[in-house]
């Protein structure tokens, strides 16, 4: 017998998560001397109120679903990629080698060409947890996060002695030539009428993300591959006894988790910086991870969720902007989000089966 | 060439100096995950600690009342990483991150909201940190033997000799106490406890506890003593390399030690590039001696090195048989 309707499961109990971390962000925000209704204001307005907010906002959104796409597919083959972030520092890499050392024609190539360039890498980097976890057992958590650091390190070697400018001082490869460089939400807004702000910096990727949702949903429930996957998340021992192969299963999973992870770079690398600089990804890898929880690792849970913190995060900007609560409250949110959503999740679950079970006894 | 030039006694001082802040959160690692509780929220409670034992310290001048307020900072961190994994039965990996992000924010929210100095406290005086202590018999103009003692073992806070001091600790509540083979069993097959009558519950919150305690000292020796205050982020990481440290001691107290102290010397190594140049007679890159302790780490998980089997219960809630 169901304990709860579906929809419980997957409106309510995120939703009162949610609220739970709304209410204590906003105790966060009396406890620090400012006024929560007053931040809230002003966060809808510096994120939503105008179409440089929303440009920025919407940059935000396309990192968020490509980091949270990454870790929904790991987890519904009960994988849990801390490695988003590292990924898609990779991804970076990939995309700046596509953009500076090919001869791009034109920008529909070049996203192609580098857009592959960057998955590419992003899974490389997953490939090897995998093959450690698949093959030694050796726990994916643990690897991911080795591999973060490693990742980090291996960008700043990058940055600093290969792809670094002569006479540069900046750790940071040279400006993108400017074939490939991504048509702005202003530039695709424009013929139909629409006046998107010019400054802003979110682009045509949006359009790949929104693309790679509905490709997840695709893979993962109308797939035999996305089948095995949730099998093998469900199970291990009865895929293994279906005859699904766990080595496989577990490689091809981690692998195109990384490399959603790495197609981020997309937006941020060939997007918005139009180079590749240090610390490119700022912490998306992780919020991919909030992302992922909150919408209940489905695609559009995910876009939905996204949304959410791509509103959060230029929201929070927008207020470390114009009063002195710093940025890092977005931080506070997003660990909240995390801890009701993934780790308290049956302290919101246990009484309201509760609840419903009594309803169902009445209505009997 | 000068080989020797590797074990300058200021490069192994500061091994010394580095690898406390590694050493007490991989102990503490080491009970909670000996108890069966995943903790990758090392870091964050850390983080914490750090900020509440300077800020304390710098408000009231005395570094013990901040040590206080650090360990009490860490613990209800703890608590609440027990209530979720233990109480709710939650992911413990999630709840370790989620923790880890909740300590970086609120770190740098409150130091913003009270001293107005971007996210750090002002810096520390007097007895507000820990001092150096000259141990007895250590003179600035000793050979031999009796200079290593002088300049190595000696002139270290009083944190430093208590962290090492804890590894014979660990040891013999581990291995030589009752409680201890019962928190190594909880970790390894907690029905076996229940069916003796013994709270795995307790248990595992008593090996929680004493991680958030080991935890909280270590902050308070980042900020007080081997910095004289707290910044942003100024865990770096330390927390992860003491997950990497602890695979790396396949759970062992004195292993612990043995790579703690490893990852300090690289640590400390790479603060002094210069040194493995007149070495080695080659440089080499900073970033691969930052990136080592974690490629050890995997080269340890892929099990070339022997294999790290880590408690069999670890990570798992336990639910009573009905």
């Amino acid at each position: 017998m169901q304990k709860m309707p579906h929809w419980a499961d997957v409106v309510l109990i995120p939703v009162i998560s949610l609220l739970l971390a709304a209410a204590i962000s906003a105790l966060v925000i009396l406890g620090i001397g400012e006024n929560p209704v007053a931040a809230v204001t002003l966060m809808v307005k510096g994120a939503l109120g105008s179409t440089y907010g929303w440009g920025y906002t919407l940059y935000y959104v396309t990192n968020f679903i490509f980091t949270g796409l990454c870790v929904s597919v790991a987890f519904h083959a009960r994988l849990f990629n801390i490695g988003g972030e590292g990924q898609a520092m990779l991804g970076g890499l990939g995309v700046a080698l596509a953009c500076l050392y090919i001869p791009w024609p034109h920008w529909t190539v070049a996203v192609v060409g580098a857009g592959l360039a960057s998955a590419a890498f992003g899974a490389l980097w997953a490939l090897l947890p995998a093959i450690l976890q698949a093959k030694r057992g050796s726990h994916i958590v643990i690897t991911t996060i080795m591999f973060n650091f490693i990742a980090a390190a291996l960008l700043n070697y990058f940055l600093v002695n290969a792809l670094r400018p002569k006479g540069a001082m900046e750790p940071a490869s040279a400006k993108f030539p400017a074939a490939t460089n991504l048509p702005t939400l202003h530039e695709l807004l424009a013929p139909l009428g629409i006046n998107f702000s010019k400054a802003a910096p979110a682009n045509v990727t949006l359009l790949i993300a929104m693309l790679a949702c509905v490709l997840v949903w695709l893979l993962i429930w109308r797939t035999r591959l996305g089948y095995e996957i949730r099998a093998f998340g469900h199970s291990q021992t009865a895929a293994n006894y279906a005859g699904i192969n766990a080595t496989k299963i577990t490689v091809i999973t981690m692998l195109i988790s990384g490399g959603l992870a790495g197609m981020m770079a997309i937006n941020n690398v060939m997007g918005e910086a139009e180079r590749l600089v240090l610390n490119s990804v700022e912490g998306a890898g992780f919020i991919g991870i909030a992302v992922a929880l909150m919408g209940r690792n489905h695609p559009f849970g995910v876009f939905l969720a996204a949304i959410l913190f791509g509103f959060l995060y230029q929201g929070g900007a927008e207020l470390a902007l114009w009063t002195s609560i710093p940025r890092e409250l977005i931080v506070v949110i997003q660990g909240l989000v995390i801890l009701f959503t993934g780790a308290l999740d049956n302290m919101v679950r246990m009484p309201l089966e509760r609840i419903f079970m009594r309803l169902n006894k009445g209505g009997a | 060439m000068d080989i020797l030039a590797l074990l300058d006694p200021q490069i192994l001082a500061s091994t010394i100096r580095l690898s406390v802040p590694l050493l007490l959160p991989c102990l503490a690692g080491l009970f909670s995950e000996r108890a069966g509780v995943f903790d990758i929220g090392l870091e964050g409670k850390m983080l914490l600690s750090a900020f509440f034992s300077a800020a304390v310290a710098f408000q009231t001048g005395s570094v013990w009342l901040g040590l206080l307020a650090g360990v009490a900072a860490s613990m209800v961190l703890a608590a609440v990483h027990g209530v979720a994994s233990i109480t709710f039965r939650g992911n413990q990996l999630i709840s370790g991150v989620a923790l880890n992000f909740l300590a970086a924010g609120m770190t740098v929210l409150i130091a913003q909201s009270w001293f107005q100095q971007g996210g750090r406290t002002p810096s520390l005086i007097g007895g507000a940190r820990f001092t150096p202590i000259t141990l007895p018999f250590a003179s600035d103009d000793a050979t031999g033997l009796g200079y290593f003692y002088s300049e190595v073992i000696s002139g270290h806070s009083l944190l430093t000799y208590f962290a090492f001091l804890c590894v014979p600790l660990t040891w013999w509540v581990l291995y030589q106490t009752r409680f201890g083979l019962r928190l190594r069993a909880v970790g390894e097959s907690p029905e076996a406890v229940d069916t003796a009558g013994v709270s795995v519950i307790g248990l595992r919150f008593a090996a929680v506890a004493i991680c958030g305690l080991l935890c909280g000292l270590a902050g308070a020796y980042l900020a007080t003593a081997l910095q004289a205050g707290f910044v942003k982020d100024m865990t770096a990481g330390r927390g992860y390399i003491a997950l990497a440290a602890l695979i790396f001691a396949k759970w062992r107290p004195w292993y612990a030690l043995m790579a703690t102290l490893l990852f300090g010397y690289l640590q400390a190594l790479s603060l002094r590039p210069d040194s493995i140049e007149a070495a080695l007679g080659f440089s080499v890159q900073v970033q691969l001696l930052d990136a080592l302790p974690y490629i050890l780490t995997v080269v340890i998980l892929a099990g070339f090195v022997g294999r790290a089997i880590p408690p069999r219960a670890g990570g798992e809630a336990y639910v009573k048989e009905r």
